[in-house]
């Protein structure tokens, strides 16, 4: 009788009266027929085990049922077509593959990348999941947090009745994003509970959810407790502000630049700057424009404009409370570096009227004296990012197809990447793309990753023909390595015919190298 | 017979791949980027596929006899080209083409010419299999003799055995250090009854199954001890009952006709491995006769082994079964044309038939751990509700249930079989025995399309 004797029964023929029997046969069998001699000989003991064991077998029976699940709900969306649906198989069995082999990624393309974009085509065209992948599909959600909310949504009721048949699947039974918890922002008494007695991690996505909500709200039931929060705490706590920040939060903010803890002081600082209105940036601004004026006495050609920078002399005590930082990293003198920060937490919009009503892009362009153009510039990358001026970073910018990093003047990769961030999404990748086809794709790494996904269509093309263009002139495949690994997840899927003039020409040995000949593999 | 051959679905051609990596690398191949020259007929696909070389490599399968051929050093079973081809061909008509009669090109149609003329030589030439096999029919008698002596040999050793075992008592096999199994195991491998072997070895993993081990060691004790008997008796026994016997043994025989001509279905296809072989069963199942047929092939450990069928649809074939009651053990012969679209499951039965099924098999093969059966209609529930101890698959509008075999099934074909319920039912492909049901394939209400569960 094994693990299914529970559930089925042996036929009433002649088994239930031999139960009995059957009891004795089996401690006889396990004593031993020396210590039990009643059984008889061992071979007459198996001959009727044999018989029992047979007739047991072939009577059995079905037990009786237990409680079937209630039906699935109709899903009335239209079925998933033959290749989608195979598409999706592909990229989902690619997923369980990669587990399989602990995760590495060896050098084919990992296809699970694509599930993302997968899922969102499936759920612009409205198709319904095909019941036979949703295990497959609920197992990717569980793994991959990003995944859960487009993943449930196509898997619909029927993924949701299936959850509930699984607890490895719980976590599709609770709110999208997985945040199971929260009571709603608008009940003001449940929030108070929860900032009361909450865990830490459950108080810092309270807030957010708060914050988002009215952000109001959030600041003052953040300074119901504030006094008793710990260190670190008022940190995460303060940081959560940055979301929905305005005029309001000042006086909070200010009280903050008073704070015990010297990081909460700069935190605090670096909010009320971002702020071109607050007293602190005013502040800042004095101080700023009092280091950087206008020098028309020069020997400068043309008219002769030129910017002077006279750093600060000293970090004064108001400085400290404005945060900032006295003490320079190590290898930076003490007054280009409190110079970079007043200039980096002074409102922009302040320069034009300092500047002799010059356009930033005017600004930008001016002459520097005694070489403080790089630190004076740099400045005012870290302020355009921290005030999400676009005007400003556009000048800073300069065009894309300036060199990268080469004549004064111009910014680094790493600033350009920031100062990309603050544009509209259509600019920067437009951006970009120009970038590529001035410079190709040895430098546009970083350029590329802080761009929408997926691709617009004249950025994934400039990537194209670059990577054609690379091929063309015999670069090593490898050296793109990081730009194809990105082009697998972010290119458009609608541009995917562009890499046939890719993959047409045999180049390298398939699957010698990531991504070598085909792209997408 | 003329029958027109069908475009397989992908899913289909990815049933054929030896193991996931293939499956991985021919998908990645199903796209037209680097094929050439390639097209198909009636019965063949061909393409040239771009490799590492210069050259490209040559793959050509014969879609209607199952065979691949690939120019490329790899020792898989098909092959990831010839997976890649097939994928290429089942998605797109333009890069495949159909070509007209004696259009195949020469490096294709040389192999397919080859394979067909070997196919028909060998048809004439084994005209009565098993009688014109052996040069000596008095060498082999005598060889079959001495064999049946070393198994009679090996069978009185371990009847010997199993006595003194419930002599002493089956709790000694609790004990640790308990080696006798794996010792008799290799004796009954010397003694040339692997059957026994197999067996002798499973015993040993009886007493660290958890509670209840002392009753399923009983049984399985019994059950050894019966075939003992048996083949020690086997003159006594009717032919039927006696060639079981020496199949159960491990004493090869060779299948025996009369072929069986027929649409066969493949139902399932599955892989087991041990340390040295790995083994494949397929399930069939007739439309026209009505009988099921299981398939056996072997691979070297590690190794797939080479038989493989598109799971999901239906060859033209012969079958020649091997002798013995409840044996549906079949060689698989001539094959006929292209496979073809199967259309639907089997008809099937109810929970309780099913279990009649198996219980009436017993009465030819009292070893038979297991029949194939096809639930129709049964409502997969997972454990858990309704208080159900295990998975169970039950009847719709019925009382009753049968368990779901435990550790027989893949527990993600089993949400598999759920999902595609949706809580109605489904029809169910599958070994039922005393232990319960293994599902193998599910088929959702009303539709054709077979989802594999292993």
């Amino acid at each position: 009788m094994y693990g299914g004797e529970a559930t089925m029964s042996a036929a009433a023929t002649g088994a239930g009266s031999r139960a009995g029997s059957w009891e004795e046969l089996v401690t006889a069998a396990l004593l031993g027929t020396e210590r039990r001699p009643v059984a008889g000989e061992p071979a007459a003991l198996l001959d009727e085990a044999a018989r029992h064991t047979v007739r047991r077998r072939a009577g059995l029976l079905p037990a009786p049922a237990p409680v079937r699940p209630e039906r699935a709900p109709d899903d009335g969306r239209p079925e998933l077509p033959e290749v989608a649906r195979r598409r999706l198989g592909q990229l989902l069995a690619d997923r369980s593959a990669a587990a399989h082999s602990g995760g590495r990624r060896g050098a084919a393309p990992d296809l699970a990348e694509l599930l993302p974009q997968w899922l969102s085509a499936a759920a612009e065209r409205g198709f319904k999941a095909p019941p036979a992948l949703l295990p497959a599909l609920l197992d990717a959600a569980r793994a991959r947090t990003d995944l859960r909310p487009q993943a449930l949504a196509f898997a619909g009721p029927r993924g949701t009745w299936l959850a509930r048949l699984n607890p490895e699947w719980r976590f599709a039974l609770r709110g999208g994003s997985g945040s199971a918890v929260l009571p709603e922002a608008s009940d003001t008494e449940a929030v108070r509970r929860l900032w009361e007695e909450g865990l830490f991690a459950e108080r810092v996505a309270l807030l957010a959810a708060v914050r988002a909500y009215e952000p109001g709200a959030a600041r003052e039931l953040l300074a119901t407790t504030w006094a008793a929060e710990r260190a670190e705490d008022r940190l995460m706590f303060l940081d959560s502000l940055r979301t929905g920040l305005g005029g309001e939060d000042e006086p909070f903010l200010e009280r903050a630049l008073a704070d015990r803890s010297r990081n909460v002081r700069a935190t605090a600082a670096e909010l009320l700057s971002a702020l071109p209105a607050s007293a602190l940036a005013g502040r800042m601004a004095a101080r700023a424009a009092s280091c950087v004026a206008l020098d028309r006495s020069g020997d400068g050609d043309g008219d002769g404009a030129r910017i002077a920078v006279e750093a600060p002399h000293e970090c004064d005590a108001g400085m400290q409370r404005d945060g900032v930082a006295p003490k320079p990293p190590t290898g930076r003198g003490e007054r280009s570096w409190w110079l970079g920060q007043l200039v980096e937490a002074a409102p922009l919009g302040g320069w034009a009227g300092r500047l002799g009503g010059r356009s930033a892009r005017e600004i930008v362009a001016l002459p520097v004296a005694d070489d403080w153009g790089d630190e004076l510039h740099a400045a005012w990358c870290r302020a355009a990012v921290r005030q999400g001026d676009a005007e400003w970073a556009r000048a800073l910018l300069g065009t894309p197809s300036a060199p990268p990093g080469g004549n004064a003047g111009t910014v680094s990769l790493a600033e350009r990447a920031k100062l990309l961030s603050t544009l509209p999404e259509g600019e920067r990748a437009e951006w970009v793309a120009a970038f590529i086809a001035a410079h190709g794709l040895s430098e546009a790494f970083q350029l590329l990753g802080v761009c929408l996904v997926p691709w617009s269509a004249g950025l994934g093309r400039a990537v194209v023909d670059a990577l054609e263009i690379a091929r063309d002139a015999g670069s090593y495949p490898w050296s793109f390595s990081g730009v194809m690994g990105l082009a697998e997840r972010c290119l458009a899927p609608g541009e995917a015919g562009r890499l046939d003039a890719l993959t047409a020409v045999p180049v390298e040995e398939e699957g010698a190298s990531p991504g070598a000949g085909g792209v997408l593999g | 017979m003329n029958q027109q051959g069908v475009r397989w679905t992908a899913e289909q051609v990815l049933a054929l791949a030896p193991d996931a990596s293939s499956r991985k690398a021919g998908s990645k191949l199903g796209t037209a980027g680097p094929w050439s020259e390639s097209g198909c007929d009636n019965s063949s696909v061909w393409g040239l596929c771009k490799g590492s070389g210069s050259k490209p490599y040559q793959t050509v399968v014969d879609t209607g006899g199952l065979g691949y051929k690939c120019s490329c050093p790899s020792r898989k079973f098909p092959c990831k080209h010839a997976l890649g081809l097939l994928l290429l061909w089942a998605a797109d008509e333009r890069a495949v083409p159909a070509v007209a009669d004696g259009e195949v090109p020469d490096w294709a149609g040389q192999w397919l010419r080859g394979r067909r003329e070997r196919a028909e030589k060998k048809e004439s030439g084994a005209a009565g299999p098993a009688e014109t096999r052996t040069a000596d029919p008095e060498a082999a008698r005598r060889r079959a003799e001495k064999r049946a002596e070393r198994v009679t040999a090996g069978a009185s050793e371990l009847e010997q055995r199993l006595e003194d075992l419930l002599r002493g008592g089956l709790a000694a096999a609790e004990r640790p250090g308990y080696g006798l199994w794996e010792e008799t195991a290799a004796r009954m491998v010397d003694a040339q009854a692997p059957g026994l072997a197999g067996r002798v070895r499973e015993l040993g993993s009886i007493p660290g199954s958890g509670p209840g081990w002392p009753v399923r060691l009983l049984e399985e004790c019994a059950l050894l001890h019966l075939l003992d008997r048996a083949w020690l008796g086997r003159e006594g026994l009717p032919e039927p009952l006696a060639a079981t016997v020496r199949a159960r043994v491990g004493v090869p025989t060779p299948p025996q006709g009369p072929p069986v001509r027929d649409i066969w279905q493949v139902l399932a296809q599955y892989d087991t491995a041990d340390a040295k072989l790995t083994t494949r069963r397929i399930w069939l199942y007739g439309r026209e006769s009505g009988r099921a047929a299981m398939l056996l092939d072997f691979g070297a450990a590690g190794r797939a082994p080479e038989l493989a069928l598109p799971v999901g649809l239906a060859i033209d074939a012969e079958l020649t079964p091997y002798p013995g009651g409840g044996q549906l053990r079949a060689a698989l012969g001539e094959r006929y044309g292209a496979p073809l679209a199967a259309g639907g499951p089997p008809p099937g039965d109810t929970t309780a038939e099913a279990l009649e099924r198996y219980g009436r098999a017993l009465r030819d093969d009292p070893w038979l751990d297991a029949w194939p059966v096809t639930l129709s209609g049964v409502i997969p529930v997972p454990p858990g509700e309704g208080g159900g101890v295990g998975w169970q698959l039950a009847d719709p509008d019925g009382e009753l249930a049968l368990p779901v075999a435990p550790g027989a099934a893949d527990r993600a074909g089993l949400w598999k079989l759920v999902a595609l319920s949706g809580g109605d039912p489904v029809t169910v492909f599958g070994e039922c025995g005393h232990r319960g049901v293994a599902p193998l394939a599910g088929w959702a209400e009303g539709e054709a399309e077979a989802v594999r569960l292993l």
